[in-house]
């Protein structure tokens, strides 16, 4: 394997940012960029009380991320309270996933996260009237095609996304955190039985700690997509560190990922935090067999997943990289549905999407 | 670091090739990559003054302009910025090619740069005391700002005035000053001597061509400004000069919808236009001969 890449030596030993020349800097910003990263890694150096040492170009650079943090974190405080108040008259639990609830909860993973999406979870049956209240409210469907719109309501795990029609900010409502047509389901019930109140946020919840880190662990390694791939796994890196100060956390973490069906995410979790960012896990967890694939399958599994996790940047990539997305793009996909279900899904986003928008275009 | 004049052709070639050519233009370090012929020569004649340097080993900046690969190499050759291996924005015809470089700074400078309010706006300056000319395009912006820096004001910026939030001045980003159909012609006239790089036919913008900074400017890009004015320019055919005084509330939004990243600023960006207005009188100004407007111009600057 060739040495690794610069922006993951940072992540895993943020001091080593006193080190850098600038050539490293040149470097080392650009990969950040690339993998949505620069706002997090100049809130690393800002944590590690760095600033002061760092060059003064990158000071410079790291200045100008200060106002986009500011108003993105301002921005989703607000988007928020107007769920809130959308939501609040129905009497129907909200609770904050992914970025937003980092941020409102004002956890270190939340820390220069910028965003584009809010995720909230709201109960099954409270499906209807959430969306009448949010159309009224603004909020309409940003994809009218019918057949997308089924995907999401016959198969999928949330809502077709929503987006606002002045603000045009996105909004993922979700009922459960993987599809009705996967093959495990973990069951939203025990999530919302376990969540906690935001506190100083009436009204607001979050997942338990541990559900928050296999929702994120399922979230990552369940994907097609990548783009984002470093930042879930720091994600999970940051949330793995500030949960993990608690030892009762490391011990609730097994049983539940084996009651909610996600023991395969959450050792890919432990697996790739620990390899790629040194992500202090206790050893009898790295070596307990739950999740444990075959070791063939971890095998091709480590080749893929140890490619498509790195910095977006050609300075990382190399002759595999494509072949390993798409890799995993399949994979996504075949886990999300069933083969026949999922022939006939391919089959018509292949053929017949296209066609009709090319009729309608 | 050296003028890039100093830099034989040959060197200037080898190093746009490996991207290595390090220019800076006010603040802000850019790494230019490109084989493309005409960049060279474009850059050659209208960035001779800019420092370069080939071993920067740190720029803000990443510009690499090449071919889009595939069959538009032959059919339609185009140019395409290659950001790290992304490709951002659509293509542009391969005549366009140093248009884009232009615009890929601008660009750059208007999604990453805010520790500044950035003003869609010209800025010039006599006597130490600056005007901003804010504008839409078509207002005749960047012609009365080609006119203002042939005729001896200092050019600070002719697309994106940089008001520092810290302090309240304006940092200067001194850049070639971008023209359009007519106002090409009119400058030419009017400035003989100015140095003009290309025309580029059938942009967005119609027909486009670049005009020189002054070498004074350049040289002098360090150096920060009072704002003392802020002018609406808006030419009119064969219009009588005019300048209305504009109260400062009305300047404060009207400066607002002319600017980048006011709404991301929040408070900050709020504070820094407030002080811009109270510091600096707004006024629209109706001409329809340049040398009437230099003139006024000019008398401004003569003012105590």
């Amino acid at each position: 394997m060739k040495r690794r890449a610069l922006l993951l030596e940072v992540l895993r030993a943020p001091g080593a940012m006193a080190t850098l020349g600038l050539a490293e800097w040149d470097l080392l910003l650009r990969q950040a960029e690339h993998s949505g990263m620069s706002a997090i890694l100049s809130c690393l150096a800002e944590e590690q009380g760095l600033l002061d040492l760092l060059p003064a170009p990158v000071r410079t650079q790291f200045g100008w991320l200060q106002a986009p943090v500011r108003r993105h974190r301002q921005a989703v405080g607000w988007e928020v309270r107007q769920l809130a108040r959308v939501l609040a008259p129905l009497g129907v639990p909200l609770l904050l996933l992914k970025g937003a609830a980092y941020a409102l909860a004002e956890l270190p993973a939340g820390r220069g996260r910028l965003f584009s999406d809010i995720d909230i979870l709201v109960p099954e049956a409270a499906l209807g009237e959430v969306e009448a209240a949010l159309m009224l409210d603004g909020w309409v469907s940003a994809n009218p095609d019918p057949y997308d719109q089924r995907y999401y309501r016959e198969w999928m795990h949330e809502l077709p996304p929503m987006q606002h029609a002045r603000r045009q900010t996105i909004l993922d409502v979700h009922h459960a955190i993987l599809p009705r047509t996967a093959a495990v389901w973990p069951n939203p019930a025990l999530l919302w039985e376990a969540a906690l109140p935001l506190p100083g946020q009436p009204g607001l919840r979050v997942l338990a700690p541990v559900d928050m880190v296999l929702h994120s662990a399922v979230h990552l390694f369940h994907e097609g997509e990548f783009e984002h791939g470093l930042r879930g796994l720091f994600d999970l890196h940051r949330l793995l560190v500030h949960f993990g100060a608690d030892l009762g956390f490391w011990e609730a973490l097994p049983a539940r990922a084996r009651a909610l069906e996600v023991e395969r995410s959450l050792f890919y979790a432990l697996r790739y935090t620990s390899l790629m960012l040194g992500t202090p896990v206790p050893a009898t967890l790295l070596a307990a067999a739950a999740g444990r694939p075959p070791a063939a399958v971890l095998a091709l599994m480590d080749a893929l997943f140890g490619r498509v996790l790195q910095p977006l940047h050609p300075s990382c990539e190399d002759r595999f990289g494509g072949a390993a997305r798409f890799a995993l793009y399949l994979r996504g996909n075949w886990l999300r549905m069933p083969p026949l279900l999922l022939a006939r899904h391919l089959l018509h986003k292949a053929l017949l999407s296209p066609r009709r928008k090319e009729i309608a275009g | 670091m050296s003028p890039l004049s100093d830099l034989a052709r040959p060197a200037l070639h080898a190093a746009l090739r490996d991207g290595n050519l390090c220019l800076r233009t006010g603040p802000f370090a850019l790494r230019v990559r490109s084989t493309l012929p005409a960049m060279a020569e474009t850059l050659a004649l209208l960035y001779a003054d800019y420092p370069a340097a080939l071993d920067a080993p740190f720029a803000d900046f990443h510009i690499h302009l090449r071919r889009p690969r595939g069959l538009r190499r032959w059919v339609r050759p185009q140019v395409a910025f290659d950001m790290d291996g992304t490709v951002p924005f659509q293509p542009l015809p391969l005549a366009q090619a140093f248009p884009m470089f232009e615009w890929v700074c601008n660009w750059y400078i208007s999604a990453r740069a805010h520790s500044y309010l950035l003003i869609h706006a010209a800025a010039v300056e006599k006597n130490g005391r600056v005007a901003i000319l804010p504008a839409p395009p078509g207002s005749g912006k960047s012609t009365l700002c080609a006119a203002l820096v042939c005729a001896g004001w200092r050019l600070l910026t002719d697309e994106m005035t940089l008001l520092r939030l810290d302090d309240g001045r304006v940092q200067p980003v001194p850049r070639p000053v971008s023209l359009k159909n007519a106002s090409i012609g009119v400058i030419r006239a009017f400035a003989p001597e100015a140095v003009f790089g290309p025309e580029v036919a059938d942009t967005t913008k119609g027909t486009i061509a670049h005009m020189k900074a002054p070498r004074d400017s350049v040289l002098r890009a360090a150096e920060a400004a009072a704002p003392a004015w802020i002018v609406f320019p808006r030419y009119e055919a064969n219009a009588s000069l005019r300048l209305e005084p504009i109260a400062a509330a009305r300047a404060f939004t009207r400066v607002a919808e002319n600017c980048f990243n006011y709404g991301l600023l929040g408070r900050e960006g709020f504070d820094a236009l407030g002080r811009l207005v109270d510091a600096a009188p707004a006024h629209e100004l109706h001409y329809g001969q340049l040398p009437e407007a230099l003139a006024l111009f000019d008398r401004l600057a003569a003012t105590p």
